[in-house]
């Protein structure tokens, strides 16, 4: 049981009438890459913000790193990273501001700080701009730190919601290098997304439709069991069933 | 702790990146200052007038010398012929004519009473009631140390005394409502539009999404906005005392906890506006609708509250600006202490409670 971060039983949403998240069960283990996919309003951000604290369930269980989604989200937000569907660094302030700063609402030591951010720079090649408004760098490169961002103090989980949108297929690419390894380093990584290629990088799929989970395995066990050749097949077939 | 000053730091940041806005925060309240001071007025000076003296007495000679050599009024010339008085005002050469009815002396030592007419040009409508009410002030004293003098009484009529600002200083009017206006715009609509930025940006949700509780997030957003507001005071106070002579009659300590209690107001204001609308556009509307234009034309800055009808009189009580006009003037131009003003302090400190209560619910049921 312990190397499941995410661990959710028959979690429910519902906006009066409206169900936006009908009695969803799935667990992520440690180190895993999790799609989430689904299409424009099937419910994934409704998840992934209850899954992030950010709004309460309206009943079933949750627990992330071991912590309980109505008792402790404290320690929650603590642990995990978030990285929302809009661009989520501060245009007007540098790159190294930027990590400084959201170093520091999490706690971290300026000690801390300091050296994982010169490390991180390096790594990511940003020695020559760490000092230049965010605003001033291409869509790529600010992709790339706004994960590195999410991911900076946290070695549990990252909440990742439609990363890519409006991002070229060669970014897109280099964007799941650094999520792979992420992965590799041992961080689950929950992503949603509607690009259907990206579900093949994606160690397990669920698929979302209408606020319910229609079909959850690896990309392989899914193609197999409809018995088609792409993801994207597989969307459709699920899709146009509930037409 | 430390988050939270990280948070604070951060918000410097956006500012001071942001100069322009800089420049036109600081900026505004001194070049408003100096405008409302300098060229916006409502005194008196050297207003050109005419004179058809019928009499030419030594009354009425008197009298006249007594309007020249006051320093409001500069004669054009005399006139002869009642007729010429309308040419004169056509011709854009007087705004006031003073006409003396004939045998002014005999008329006053006969009947103790003798009769001016005053003539003003009210397409003005302000410059002709000032110039009126000059003009009678000083006949009137004039009447009244002749009645010293002579022994008789003569016929006084209504006496205007201008109370606290007895030249009429019209910087002493307009400093306390600039206040209220730039702290208004500070912090009310620059709060707002800075915390409905967040939102805007997407960023609010990664913050909501961290350890920083939404206390914390709002009170870091709101902390640079009171320094600067604060900052605002002094430089407005500074100009207003040292430029125009505005006293400070009351104590300075109090004018300044007031001050900062009307700014809390302002930014209270300006979060529950954020926690309303979802874009910078909106907020910004929200606050120039909302809170300018009523700050401006109803807070009795610039009408005063009492001309106002019956239903826009009521309205002006939910205003903060219309109490904090109330204990600026008391302080600075009465020099009255806190036990003349726990009334208006209450009701702003009220006001205060239940706008950051309703915001606090508000920002947290958004999330």
């Amino acid at each position: 049981m312990n190397d499941l971060i995410i661990n959710t039983e028959n979690l429910t949403k519902k906006f009066g009438n409206f169900t936006a998240c009908d009695n969803i069960s799935f667990n992520v283990k440690k180190g895993e890459i999790f799609g989430f996919l689904g299409a424009n309003g099937a419910g994934k951000t409704t998840a992934i913000r209850m899954l992030c604290g950010l709004s309460q369930p309206t009943s079933g269980h949750a627990t992330i790193a071991g912590y309980d989604i109505y008792k402790d989200t404290e320690k929650i937000k603590l642990n995990i990273g978030y990285m929302s569907q809009k661009f989520s660094l501060y245009e007007d302030l540098t790159v190294k501001e930027n990590i400084e700063f959201y170093g520091g609402i999490y706690r971290l030591p300026s000690k801390e700080i300091r050296e994982r951010s010169k490390k991180l720079i390096g790594e990511l090649g940003l020695e020559s701009v760490q000092n230049k408004l965010i605003g001033s760098l291409p869509l790529g490169w600010k992709q790339k730190l706004a994960f590195s961002v999410a991911v900076f103090h946290t070695q549990k989980v990252v909440f990742l919601d439609e990363p890519t949108g409006g991002v070229d297929p060669v970014t897109r690419r280099q964007f799941w290098e650094l999520i792979y390894k992420a992965a590799d380093e041992g961080i689950s990584v929950f992503v949603t997304t509607h690009y259907m290629d990206e579900a093949e990088y994606c160690g397990r799929i669920s698929m979302m439709v209408d606020g319910r989970i229609a079909a959850m395995g690896t990309p392989k066990e899914l193609k197999g069991s409809f018995n088609v050749g792409s993801m994207y097949d597989v969307f459709l077939h699920l899709a146009r069933g509930t037409k | 702790m430390k988050k939270f000053w990280g948070f604070v730091i951060k918000e410097c940041l956006h500012l001071l990146r942001d100069y322009r806005t800089m420049i036109i925060l600081v900026g505004m309240p001194i070049a408003q200052v100096i405008l409302f001071g300098f060229a916006i007025r409502n005194e008196l000076d050297s207003l050109r007038i005419g004179i058809l003296d019928n009499s030419r007495d030594n009354v009425t000679t008197e009298i006249t010398s007594k309007l020249l050599s006051s320093g409001y009024f500069i004669l054009d010339g005399y006139f002869n012929r009642h007729e010429e008085i309308e040419a004169a005002f056509e011709g854009g050469r007087i705004k006031e004519a003073v006409v003396f009815g004939s045998s002014f002396a005999e008329d006053i030592l006969r009947d103790n009473r003798a009769d001016i007419q005053i003539i003003t040009d009210a397409s003005e409508p302000n410059m002709a009631n000032l110039a009126l009410s000059y003009t009678s002030g000083i006949i009137q004293n004039y009447a009244a140390s002749l009645s010293e003098e002579q022994q008789i009484p003569l016929s006084i009529g209504t006496e205007v005394k201008m109370l606290y600002n007895e030249e009429m200083k019209s910087v002493f009017m307009f400093v306390p409502g600039i206040m209220a206006l730039i702290l208004m715009l500070i912090s009310a609509m620059m709060t707002s539009i800075t915390i409905a930025r967040e939102k805007e940006l997407g960023t609010l949700e990664v913050l909501l999404a961290s350890p920083l509780k939404p206390l914390q997030i709002i009170l870091g957003k709101v902390a640079p906005y009171l320094l600067l507001s604060m900052i605002n005071v002094a430089f407005i106070l500074i100009v207003s005392t040292t430029v125009f002579g505005m006293p400070i009659r009351g104590s300075l300590l109090l004018l300044v906890a007031e001050c900062a209690l009307f700014i809390m107001t302002a930014l209270s204001l300006g979060i529950l506006i954020s926690a309303i609308s979802n874009s910078m556009q909106v907020a910004m509307a929200i606050s120039l609708v909302g809170l300018m234009l009523p700050t401006v034309l109803l807070s009795g800055f610039i009408f005063p509250v009492e001309n106002m009808p019956y239903a826009l009189q009521v309205f002006s009580h939910i205003l903060p600006a219309k109490w904090f006009l109330i204990i600026i003037k008391n302080i600075m131009l009465k020099g009255t202490g806190f036990a003349y003003i726990w009334k208006e302090t209450g009701i702003l400190l009220f006001m205060t409670a239940v706008l950051l209560t309703v915001s606090i619910k508000k920002f947290k049921i958004r999330l």
